[in-house]
């Protein structure tokens, strides 16, 4: 496209901003997706600091997640056991949704639509995880967003706020990957399909991503 | 170019070095709940395993380390605003918490 991409580094970040030339050397839809992105970072990060001032600024104990969130099984108590399988999900479906991506740049199409397929099946067993999780909290603890029996009122709300909004982003992310594989699979893109599933793969990393926080700060804090 | 192509070509076998990091990761922060460690050891081992999960998944899953740094410094230096707004609201939660004590605590 242009010779100043030879350069790096520093140099590189002043020649793509100041050289007569588009600033950012990858396809529109790549740069789109990394903005939109940055813009939900930001969603989410405004949601974990208004829990960060609500805990702080709550005058009852909040409750105990390792033990909200605790499983027994076989008469054995785990302490946050369903929240820990749920990471360990998000994360296997991460990679495999790299290696999707790393096929698709190979042209074989055929294991870019199985791996992206089972991305797809990880992330709807997330989604039924969390599902059970509210299940329980509403049903069996009584949870509500205003009220709860196990400590500070706002526990409820934060908790419904913050992983709903996540988990509307994992079912989003499940929609998309299907109908992307889907047309991957018909053939549909021809040969933009490397790039059409790279930034598939970009959305469900972030997702991935955004769950880290949410469990370091939500559950294990 | 030539560092643009070349993130198409890493083998399977980094993405799954990757993924057994994170799942050590994983299992390492879990840990610190399941053996009760706490206090400013918690904090500093969740924030530690946070940081490092988050930039394995941006670097390598999400590719950012193989970008220009045109695209890295957008991503990345954005949310360094988010520090003011940690600190803006800190004070402010410290404030309600302070008001509720002195107006509202029986």
């Amino acid at each position: 496209m242009n010779t100043d991409t030879q350069s790096t580094g520093i140099k590189s970040l002043v020649e793509d901003w100041s050289a007569d030339k588009q600033t950012f050397d990858i396809s529109w839809g790549k740069l789109m997706m990394w903005i939109f992105l940055l813009s939900d970072t930001f969603i989410f990060s405004i949601f974990l600091i208004s829990y960060m001032s609500v805990r702080m600024a709550a005058t009852s104990e909040w409750p105990p997640t390792s033990e909200v969130f605790a499983l027994t099984i076989n008469g054995t108590h785990v302490p946050l056991l369903l929240i820990a399988i749920m990471t360990f999900i998000l994360i296997t479906s991460s990679g495999t949704m790299a290696m999707a991506v790393n096929y698709a740049y190979q042209g074989n199409r055929k294991r870019t639509v199985i791996l992206m397929t089972i991305t797809a099946l990880l992330g709807l067993s997330f989604v039924g995880m969390q599902a059970f999780e509210w299940t329980k909290l509403i049903v069996e603890e009584g949870v509500r967003p205003w009220e709860n029996p196990m400590g500070a009122a706002q526990f409820g709300a934060i908790f419904f706020m913050i992983t709903g909004f996540h988990g509307l982003h994992v079912t989003g992310g499940v929609i998309y990957l299907m109908i992307i594989a889907n047309r991957v699979r018909c053939g549909y893109y021809e040969k933009r399909e490397h790039n059409i599933v790279e930034i598939t793969g970009l959305y469900w990393h972030f997702v991935d991503l955004v769950w880290v926080f949410i469990f370091a700060f939500f559950y294990l804090w | 170019m030539a560092a643009i192509s070349e993130q198409k070509l890493h083998p399977i076998s980094t993405y799954l070095k990757i993924w057994t990091l994170l799942f050590v990761l994983s299992s390492f922060s879990y840990l610190v709940d399941f053996y009760e460690v706490q206090s400013y050891l918690r904090w500093t081992l969740i924030l530690v395993f946070m940081f490092a999960k988050a930039g394995l998944i941006i670097a390598f899953f999400m590719h950012l380390k193989w970008e220009r740094l045109a695209l890295i410094y957008t991503v990345l230096v954005p949310p360094i605003a988010l520090l003011v707004l940690i600190a803006l609201m800190s004070m402010e939660a410290n404030y309600v918490y302070l008001s509720r004590l002195l107006y509202f605590v029986d």
